[in-house]
Parts: C-alpha cells; structure tokens; sequence
C-alpha cells in the first residue's frame, strides 16, 4: 500500500506498478511531433483535435502528451482551451495528462486546469538551481510528477557523464532539500539523433541507455522518460527504417529500465518482426557496435527508402502465401484488420464448427501476442490492436453460432440454459477473455449479461438480483483484480448470495481463488476456470442439480487441500534470521568423546572383495535401473519383480566375476585430529594441546522455522566446543580407476548393459566400502563403540552412533569443503582421489566425509538459507561473496546478486 | 515556498500521537442545530437579539449560517459546546460557506475575515470550556468548504470551454478564508464536502500559502463527496483517483463526508482505506432524507454502521455530517471506543 509507485490520475487512477514495463505516452496531441494536430489547433478545430485525444486513448495511451508550443499560436491560452475542452470528455480525461511546454507560464497555466494528478514535462537546471527549486516547489504545491531534462547552466547533456551528473544533481536538490517524492520524478536524459555521419553522434544511444540504467540504480524510485522519435532523426521520411529503430532502440532502453516514452505506437514495428538484416544495422548502430554501422544501416535503409511505412507493410505481402491459421497469427500480431474477416470466414470453412476457429487459430495467435508482450517485445498499444483484430474475426463467426444455436433445438424463442452474469472488475479494463468466455458461453446456450469493464461490485450485485441471474463470471488482468476479487467474493457473501462465482483471467489461479477468495464466500461457490474452453463444463457441472453437490463436495475438498499444500509450502519458505538461528542450536547434552586410536592419517589397504560385498545396499542398485522398490522386497514385486531377479541374477554373476578375477583395486585412507566447535565451524588442531591450528571445517546452520522443541542445527554442533576434548575423523574410498577401462571395454564391444553394470557395482562398491570402513572406524580405530555388533544389512537403517556426512551432501550442501578434507588426508596420494574443477571426485565411484563420533549426531538437511548467512559464511571461509553464492545456489534462499 | 521544510505546529503531533492510541471523534452537523433554533431575519443579521453585525447587505440573509458566527455568538459556542461534552475531540468552525465567492449570494463578501478568525474563536472558546471540565485536549478545525462554484465543468451547456471560476479566483478565496482561520487559532485545516477536485486543489494551494506566511505547516485533513451511485465524484473521479490527486497535501487524514449514509459510503471509505496511507475519516449523513428531506436515521442507527467500519479496521477519525446531533456523536463516540484505529504504514 505504501510501496513508493508513481500514483497519476485523470478521472480515474494510473499507478505505475512494475507489472507495467512501459507506459506509452500518447504523442499524437502535441503540435512539435504531430503536423494534422497542429494544423487543427492552428485552425482552431477543437472538436476534430479532440478527436485526436480520444483516438490515442482508445489506443491504449496510458497518459496523453498535451504540447501547445507552436509560434504562430497562443500557447497559453490554446493549452487551458484545449485541457477545459477534454475535462468535458469523460472517455478522454479519464487518463491522466502531461502537461508538456518548454515555457513555464504555460504549464502553469495548465496545472490550474487539471484536477487530476498530472506530470509536467519538463522542468530543468537550464536557468539554475534557484529557477529549478522554484518550479519543482511549485509542482510540489499544484500536485504533480515532472519530467526532468538532463538539461543544466552549460546545456543540454550529452555524453552519459554529463546525464548521470545532471541527473543526480536535480535529485538531490528534489529530495534532499524540496522533500520531492522520487517516485514523481522522471528523468528524461535526451534522445539524440544517431547515425547522423557525425562521429560524435555515434554513442549517443548507448550513452542514454547507459544513463537509464545508472539512474534505475542510482537514484531510488525515480523512472525514466525520452521522446523516441529524436533518435532517427536523419532517417526522415524512411519510415520503415525509423520504425526498426525506435523499437529495437526501445527494446534495449527498457531492458536498462527506461519505464515511459513518448511515442507514437501506432507506427512502431515489432521487434521480432523486424526484417533481421535491418534489425541488425538498427541493433549495430543504436548500440553502436561497430565503426561501420552507420555506412551499413544507410545501405540496408536504402532498401527501404521512399516506401513509406504504411507502403512498405503493405509491398510486403509474402505473408498472405502462408496457411490460415498462420496468417490470422500474423495479422492478430500486427494489428492488420484488412484481411482479417476474409480469413476467418475461410477457417470457418476448414473447420467443423465456428467455435473451433476460436479455440484453435485465434486463441494460438492471441497466445503469441501475449508472449510477445510478456517478453517487452510487444506494447500495450499493440495489444489493444491485436484485441480490435480479434473482434472482428470474432463477429464474422457470431451469426453462424447463432444459427448453430438454433440448429441445435433453439427455437425462435429464447430459452436459455441458464443466465450468466460477466464482469471485469472494477479497475480493470482487460476484457478479451471475458469476451471468450461470454461467447463460448452463448453458443452453448447460456444468456450472457456483460456488464463490460472496470465494474463496480455493488453494480455487479445490483445487476445479479435485477436479472435473477445463475452465476457471477468475474474476470481480470492485472494483480489488483485479484483483491477486487476477493472483496467481491466477501460482498456477496456479506450480502446474502449463494449462487456460483467463476473467477478467471490471467493473473488468477486455483492456489488463488482456493486460499483467498472461496474461504469468503462460504454461502456460495467459487471456481476457478482455467481458460474459456472449461468455462462450459464447469457452468454445467454448477447449474445441473444432480451434479451439482458431487461437483462442489470435490472442489471444497480439492481447494483445502491446496490451501493447505500454500499453507505448508509458505512455512517452509520462512527463514530466520541467522541469530535467531543460532539461538536455537542443537545443545548435546552431557557426553565424554572417546579418544581415537591415533591421529594423523593412515592408509587402508588390507581389502577383502567378497567382504565388501556383503556391505553391499542394493535398493540404490536398483534405482539405478529405474526400479523402484526396496531390496529384499523388490524381487517379489508384482511388477517389477521379474525384471528385477533377472537384473539382480545378473549383478550377481558379475560380482562373482569382479571378486574372483580381481577387477577392483579399492584403496582408502582415513584420519582423526584433536577437534573444538568454534561457532558454526570446527577447528581442527595439530596437537592434543589444541593450540595451533590445522584447518577449519565450515558448516552451515538450518535457518527454517522450526516447531517448538525442534533445533536449527548445523554439524558442528556435534562437536564439543572448546574446553572438552573431542576429535573429528575423515576418509575417502575408492572403487578404484579399474572400473573405467572395463566399462570402456565393454562398452567397444557393443555390450552397453555389461558396461553399466559394472558402473552401477563400482559404485555399490564404492559405498559399501563407506559403510565397512565406518563400522571398523567406530569398533577399532576409532574405537568409540568396540561393542557394535550388527549384521552388514542391518547398518542400512544405520542404527549406529555418530555419522558420516560428506561434502555436498543435505547436511553440508557446499562441496568446495571437501578440499580441506582432501588436504587433511592428502586423498589424492594416498588413496589416488582427485578433485575436479567442480568439485567432483575421479574416479566416480568414490566416497568421502567426516566421521562424527556423538551419540545424538543425526543426518539433516541444511535447505534452504538466507542472505546473511551466506554472508557470514563466504567471511568465515574467507571467499568473495559471489564466489560462496555460486556454489551455494541451490540452497539460496534468494537471488543474489549477479 | 518550500512548503515541506516548514516547521509542523504543536498541535500537529499532538493529534497524530493520540491517533495512534484510538479513533478520534469529529463533531456532527451545524445546519440541523441552527435549524432547532428556528432563528428569522433579524436573528441572523443581529437586528432581532444579541449583537447586531458590523457588516451590511441589500440582500436578506436568513440561511446564511455562517453569519450567526457574529450574530449570534453565544448559540454558535452552545451548539460547539454540546459536541465537544457529547465526546468529539476536534470540532468544525461554522465557515462552510465563509469566502468570498460562496458570501457574494449574500453579498456579504467583505464580512469573510471577520467569519473565518471569529468563526475560529468561538470554536475555541467552547473548546476551553469543555476543556476545563473534563480534562481532555480538544482541536479547532478550520472548515474550508467547496464553494457553490466548478472549476472543472462549464455551467454553459454549450461551451464546454467556459469556466464560471478559475483556479487563481478559487485560490485567492481560499487563501483569505485559512489567514482568517488561522489567525483565529485553528489547529488543522479541513478541506470538505470536495465535489470538484480542482477547488480542492486550489484550496490546497492557498492553504500552502497561507503556511508559508505563518510560519508553520498545521495538519490538513480533505473530505471528498461521493454524490451518487456512480460511485464516483460529481466531477467524475473514483475514490482513488481523488486520492492521488490530493495526496500532494500530504493530508493528516483523508475520507469522505455527506451525500451518502454510513452504509452506502462503505464501499467508497474500504477502497480509500485500502490506497492512502495516512489517516482515513468518514462522516457520513445520519441515512439518507426521507421524502420531506429530513434525516430521520437514530443516533444507534448510524452509529451501528460507524462500528462496523471500525470493526473492519476501516477508520481513525469519524463524525457525522447533515442530520447528525450531538446524541449521535455521543453513540458513534461510545460505538467506536472498544475498536482500534486502522493502523497507518507510513
């Protein structure tokens, strides 16, 4: 609610959210960029220039650009005319204005006309900081945002040195000492003509989109604002040619953040659409990538010259050799109307029925524009075209529904199915799917009540008792329809209503309707509809009285156990603060750690094959082979259990092979060390007298909100701190390098299953080694459980004290500790184990990790983490910040930084 | 005029400290009190009783409420009085229609200052006395009303261009009328009854003027009218799009006022309260007028759609507008106690 957007308004509210990526400001009432405008002010034809206004907002211009500054006239006095004249047109100044002049007593005079919030384009350094105060205390004073030119005492800036110091400049004197709210001010840092044959001109693109995006950084909550059409300036009269420019130029600027233009979009290619040799001469000079890209995007422009935009779409006919579906997607893409109903009428050949045409071509072609728009490659204004578009495809198929509709058993009379009142709620002015709805509903006999856009909930109310009516449709766009929503779903409620409520729209969900709007409406229904073509079956399901209660019996049931699944998921996102965290740490409670056997390292070499194989746990084996089950019980699995004795049949002559002809080599080696928890970390010492240091092992700490009574612990909680004795141990095993070769050979000998086999076993191998060196590590070398006696299949559920976690693994997700670790046991000599670039062990099948001998030790998962402690960590460890964050990534809690 | 380096007045933080603690409590309408006394011709320009009035016009001026403040001191403290016993913490001068461009009907345009700083003085005066009883700290708010003039539509049907008032003629009225106030020692600035959001802006303006001159920045507090089922204002903004364009006043607290009982206001109050992000006041109409144009909605009857809204967490400031006395500020006021003021996110 207080989240600082630039809140505009005409008659009704303009807030610029950061779902709006750029707001299109209508440049067609301005007499500097518009000669038919400017002829019509001169002759004093307000009833055609407001034509103009009402034509741009219809178009979709969010705000529109009022521009009286033409010599032959009174610019004062033309600009309180002409904001009087469209005060009285309520579909016009619904919108908010910009009062655009380059003298002051005009746009003043303008502020005194406007009762909505408007912006004033523009105020300046240009006559100093005494003037610019003046101004801005005046906008202050009138309510208004400014446009400010990155204009000072020297000029105008060029060069983005100049921009960035200007612009910071005035925001500073409009925050710092006017109390100006940044989010009113607009920068606008000049769009030069580039490729003018002028060196110097040459940058001037990227200097602005540099500068856009040093003042989206810098300068908090400020936007940023140019008049595009400067930029093509040399281009005049090749119209094809400045369109590519303005739209690739535009496509770079708002990705740096420029967020409001003024712009004819009417005339503006889509950057996809760009022939790509011209988008390329456009992309080379604009970003000016190379020396010759003026030269080049003369050349490509002269391609192009005299065509004229309008001419050159029009030449370029190519497009109508393609098949229907794919012309309706072109001409829904690029607002063409000219051919729209011929095509549709020849779909509506090609397909059974006119409601398929709908579903099918229309709606793939929509679907194209609305990823065209989502990806910043489309503007409102061309959606709103591609909408118009779509009308009109879609009254070309109107009467033959209807006639359907009469075919099938609708007689003269109307005799509808049931009564279905649709609505986009109130602010809301998205209706393309509401319409999809309505129409797929009437062909299917319903009578639909529209009530349009941006309604009103008592109206919705009013108009639902008025007509008796059988359910509420209620659709929108943009995020704030979903809280209209919800408070609509409470309305009804409070207001004695049961009958259904359909939500859609692309913003609502069934996560959505399930946690926030049914739970308000307990009298009635709400349904979330997925997309037009379900509308029917959920519609029927609600008004048929034998489906019905089953039909809502399972959404009831459906929507708890979603907003329970939300409720779940939501506790797990939760984090505490890293303090906090610690707070809550694993606290052992009274425990003598027993002193190992030695310490140092030592080589393990005295391996017995067919011993190791009885450690062998063969679930994971099975896994392997995509075979989901427990071993033993896997085998007698009534599915799977075939194939799993013939693969377990298999493994076994191979392992009877691997023993008796020696295939593995395996090697290990371990080691203890006196060890002290210090913090989340333990420090490893050279000595039992524990003063110098050997290394330090880091660990990282749960930070998920834990139930009552449960720690966020971290593994060196394990470790006693200082002032107890305790130890830490550490191995690595191997399988050894031999399972490579012979994978290799079978592998040669076409025999694939033999070489995977014997990579699966390696890697069983390699486990099982793990878990006996663990055993013998507790029992002797160690020797902190010499009573242990399980069987080797019993240490599967590990039922043994301490534990053995490794490196990269949930309890320690980071796996550049297993350097230290690899260090500390010189792994890479003793046992022939190395570290890849990324942290992977060669040979594969090897396995490594500490050995922590306290008895309430455990496994955990560390999840996910927060920024500070990625913070703390990358100190302890010593390692930039970004570094950590890379290889912590999948446990960020968050996104770094990039 | 760097209207937001100014110092606030003492009163400012006072008001918004006690805001925080619980719902505060405007006072309710002046028309319905003076209507009781059933005053004629001679009483409102002073001829009959009390004090005569310096100032003179041809024109007759019974129904010229505000003169009362100078004709007849004494009821205007008494009808003060009784809001500020029957528990409102900030209490209206009687200058609704106190400047220059809403007296010119009366032709008493030149009567304006002396309204605005006695109008601000009686206020005060009961005030005080109710003050000294009870103990509890009570504001002066000084009502600027819209004026019986659109700067935003032409009255000429066929010139949609014409204007029967500009900003810079609204802007001057206004400004006289808060001097006035001011110098008369109100302690906030009301700007009320709003069917046109460019008055309103004027208004503002001439506030921020009047600011510079004195010194120091009072707390303003702006009532929109919503007049229809439109849901919207007469000069047709949504309740939102009228916050935005006043939200430049920084207000102490913005709501709406008349036109529409509790009820059918609701809507409007939620939708405010869910965009401004200071405080929200609403005082409605004590119900609508039935077919004779009285309020006939009892003081339990209002003051049972007030608490809901604050129940819903809707309110931080509440009164009553036409029809309301000083019963039902007394029920709204005891209504509203039990419930929280919505919290502000500044």
């Amino acid at each position: 609610m207080t989240t600082p957007y630039l809140r505009l308004s005409g008659l009704e509210p303009f807030v610029l959210t950061p779902d709006i990526p750029f707001v299109n400001v209508g440049e067609r009432t301005n007499v500097t960029g518009s000669a038919k405008f400017r002829k019509l002010v001169t002759n004093r034809d307000y009833a055609a220039a407001l034509e103009v206004a009402r034509q741009q907002v219809e178009n979709g211009a969010q705000i529109i650009d009022i521009n009286m500054d033409e010599g032959l006239i009174d610019s004062q006095a033309a600009m309180i005319e002409y904001l009087n004249l469209v005060a009285s047109e309520p579909d016009i100044a619904r919108v908010p204005v910009m009062i655009d002049s380059s003298k002051w007593e005009v746009i003043e005079a303008g502020l005194k006309c406007v009762q909505g919030k408007a912006i004033v384009n523009s105020i300046s350094l240009k006559e100093g900081e005494e003037q610019f105060r003046h101004h801005a205390s005046l906008c202050l004073a009138y309510g208004a945002a400014v446009v400010v030119m990155a204009f000072d005492e020297k000029g105008q800036a060029d060069s983005y040195q100049r921009k960035v110091e200007i612009c910071a400049r005035a925001y500073k004197i409009l925050t710092e000492e006017l109390s100006f709210p940044p989010e009113d001010i607009i920068f606008d840092p000049n769009v030069f003509a580039i490729a003018t044959g002028i060196e110097e001109h040459n940058n001037y693109g990227v200097d602005f989109i540099e500068a856009t995006a040093w003042i989206r950084q810098n300068l908090p909550h400020a936007h940023v604002s140019g008049g595009v059409s400067n930029l093509s300036f040399s281009f005049r009269g090749n119209e094809p040619v400045r369109e590519a420019m303005h739209a690739v130029f535009l496509y770079h600027a708002i990705q740096a953040g420029m967020d409001m233009g003024i712009v004819n979009a009417g005339q503006l290619a889509v950057y996809d659409q760009i022939d790509p040799d011209l988008r390329e001469a456009c992309e080379d000079a604009v970003l000016n990538r190379r020396a010759d890209a003026t030269e080049r995007l003369l050349e490509v422009a002269e391609k192009y010259r005299g065509t004229g935009g309008k001419e050159a779409k029009e030449r370029d006919l190519g497009w109508r050799d393609w098949p229907v579906a794919k012309r309706i997607e072109h001409a829904l893409v690029n607002g063409i109307t000219e051919f729209i109903e011929a095509d549709t009428e020849e779909a509506r050949q090609n397909y059974d029925r006119p409601l398929h045409v709908i579903e099918g071509p229309l709606m793939a072609g929509m679907n194209v524009v609305g990823d065209l728009f989502g990806a910043g490659k489309m503007f409102l204004p061309q959606v709103v075209k591609s909408a118009r578009v779509m009308k009109q495809a879609v009254a070309v198929l109107l009467p033959y529904m209807e006639a359907e509709k009469l075919a099938n058993g609708g007689s003269g009379e109307r005799q509808a199915a049931g009564k279905i009142l649709m609505a986009t709620v109130k602010g809301d002015v998205h209706d393309i799917g509401k319409n999809i709805v309505g129409v797929v509903l009437a062909c299917n006999n319903y009578e639909i009540i529209d009530l349009g856009v941006m309604v009103p909930p008592q109206k919705i109310l009013q108009a639902a008792r008025e007509h008796n009516v059988d359910v509420i449709g209620l659709s929108g766009l943009i995020t704030p329809s979903l809280d209209e929503m919800v408070h609509m779903a409470a309305e009804m409620e409070r207001e004695g209503f049961d009958i259904p409520l359909m939500i859609g729209g692309a913003t609502t969900s069934k996560i959505h309707t399930a946690v926030k709007i049914a739970p308000r409406y307990l009298s009635g229904q709400a349904v979330y509809v997925t997309d037009a073509s379900r509308a029917v079956g959920v519609v029927g399901q609600l008004l048929s009285p034998e489906m019905k209660p089953g039909y809502v019996e399972g959404l009831r049931a459906e929507y708890k156990a979603v907003a329970e699944g939300h409720e779940r998921a939501e506790r797990l996102k939760q984090r505490l603060p890293l303090t906090a965290a610690r707070a809550n740490a694993f606290k052992p409670t009274g425990f003598a750690p027993a002193a190992p056997s030695f310490t140092g390292t030592r080589v393990i070499a005295d391996w017995d094959l067919a011993e190791i194989a009885r450690y062998i746990d063969w679930t994971p084996f099975f896994q392997t082979w995509e075979l989901k089950g427990v071993y033993p019980k896997i085998l007698d699995d009534e599915k799977q259990g075939e194939a799993a004795r013939a693969l377990f049949a298999d493994a076994q002559g191979m392992l009877a092979q691997i023993i008796s002809e020696k295939w593995f080599k395996p090697r290990a080696v371990i080691g203890f060390w006196p060890a002290n928890a210090v913090g989340d970390d333990i420090r490893l010492f050279t000595g039992e007298d524990r003063s110098s240091e050997l290394a330090t092992l880091h660990t990282l700490r749960q930070q998920t909100t834990k139930r009552e009574g449960r720690p966020n612990v971290a593994l060196s909680d394990f470790v006693a701190p200082e002032g107890t004795s305790d130890w830490v141990g550490g191995f690595v095993v191997t399988a050894g390098p031999e399972e490579i070769e012979i994978a290799d050979r079978f592998e040669k000998a076409n025999d694939d299953y033999a070489s995977i086999m014997v990579k699966a076993l390696a890697d069983r191998y390699a486990e099982a080694m793990a878990e006996m060196l663990h055993e013998r590590v507790r029992r002797e070398h160690w020797g902190y459980a010499r009573d242990e006696t399980y069987a080797p299949q019993e240490l599967i559920g590990e039922p043994y004290a301490g534990i053995r976690p490794a490196p990269g693994y949930p309890a320690q997700p980071d796996h550049t500790e297993k350097v230290t670790l690899f260090k500390l046991l010189d792994a890479e000599a003793q046992a022939g184990v190395q570290l890849t670039e990324s942290m992977a062990m060669w040979p594969g099948s090897s396995v490594s990790g500490l050995y922590l001998s306290h008895p309430e030790s455990y496994y955990f998962g560390v999840a996910r983490i927060e920024k500070d402690q990625a913070e703390d960590y990358a100190r302890r460890k010593g390692m930039d910040l970004s570094e950590a964050e890379r290889w912590l990534s999948p446990i960020l809690n968050y996104t770094p930084a990039s | 005029m760097q209207i937001f380096q100014l110092p606030r007045s003492a009163a400012f933080g006072q008001l918004e400290r006690l805001a925080r603690d619980r719902i505060l409590v405007l006072d309710g309408a002046m028309g319905t009190q003076i209507q009781g006394l059933g005053l004629g011709e001679d009483d409102y320009t002073g001829h009959g009783s009390g004090c005569a009035c310096r100032h003179h016009s041809e024109k007759p001026q019974k129904g010229n409420n505000d003169l009362l403040i100078l004709s007849q001191p004494g009821a205007i403290e008494e009808i003060h009085f009784k809001y500020a016993m029957a528990g409102a913490d900030i209490v209206e001068t009687n200058t609704f229609s106190a400047t220059t461009i809403a007296q010119a009907d009366y032709g008493m345009e030149e009567a304006v200052w002396d309204l605005n700083y006695e109008g601000a003085r009686v206020v005060r005066r009961a005030l005080d006395r109710a003050t000294a009883i009870d103990g509890k700290p009570r504001f002066v708010a000084g009502a600027v009303g819209p004026t019986n003039r659109t700067a935003s539509i032409s009255p000429d049907v066929n010139n949609p261009g014409y204007r029967a008032v500009s900003f810079d003629e609204l802007r001057t009225a206004y400004g006289q009328q808060v001097r006035g106030l001011i110098a008369g020692g109100a302690d906030l600035i009301l700007i009320e009854t709003i069917f046109d959001t460019l008055n309103a802006k004027a208004a503002i303006f001439a506030t921020f003027e009047a600011f510079a001159e004195h010194g120091s920045r009072l707390p303003i507090m702006i009532s929109g009218t919503i007049t229809d089922a439109s849901g919207r204002t007469l000069t047709g903004q949504t309740p939102t799009a009228f916050w935005h364009s006043v939200a430049h006043a920084r207000p102490f607290s913005v709501g709406l006022n008349c036109a529409l009982g509790a009820s059918a206001m609701r809507p409007h109050i939620a939708e405010l309260a869910a965009v401004a992000p200071t405080h929200i006041c609403a005082y409605p109409n004590a119900g609508l007028p039935n077919a004779f144009g009285q309020y006939d909605e009892g003081p339990e009857d209002t003051a049972r759609q007030i608490a809901d809204f604050a129940r819903a967490g809707l309110l931080n400031i509440t009164g009553g507008c036409c029809g309301t006395t000083p019963e039902h500020i007394r029920a709204i006021a005891e209504a509203v106690a039990p419930f929280a003021p919505r919290e502000v996110k500044a």
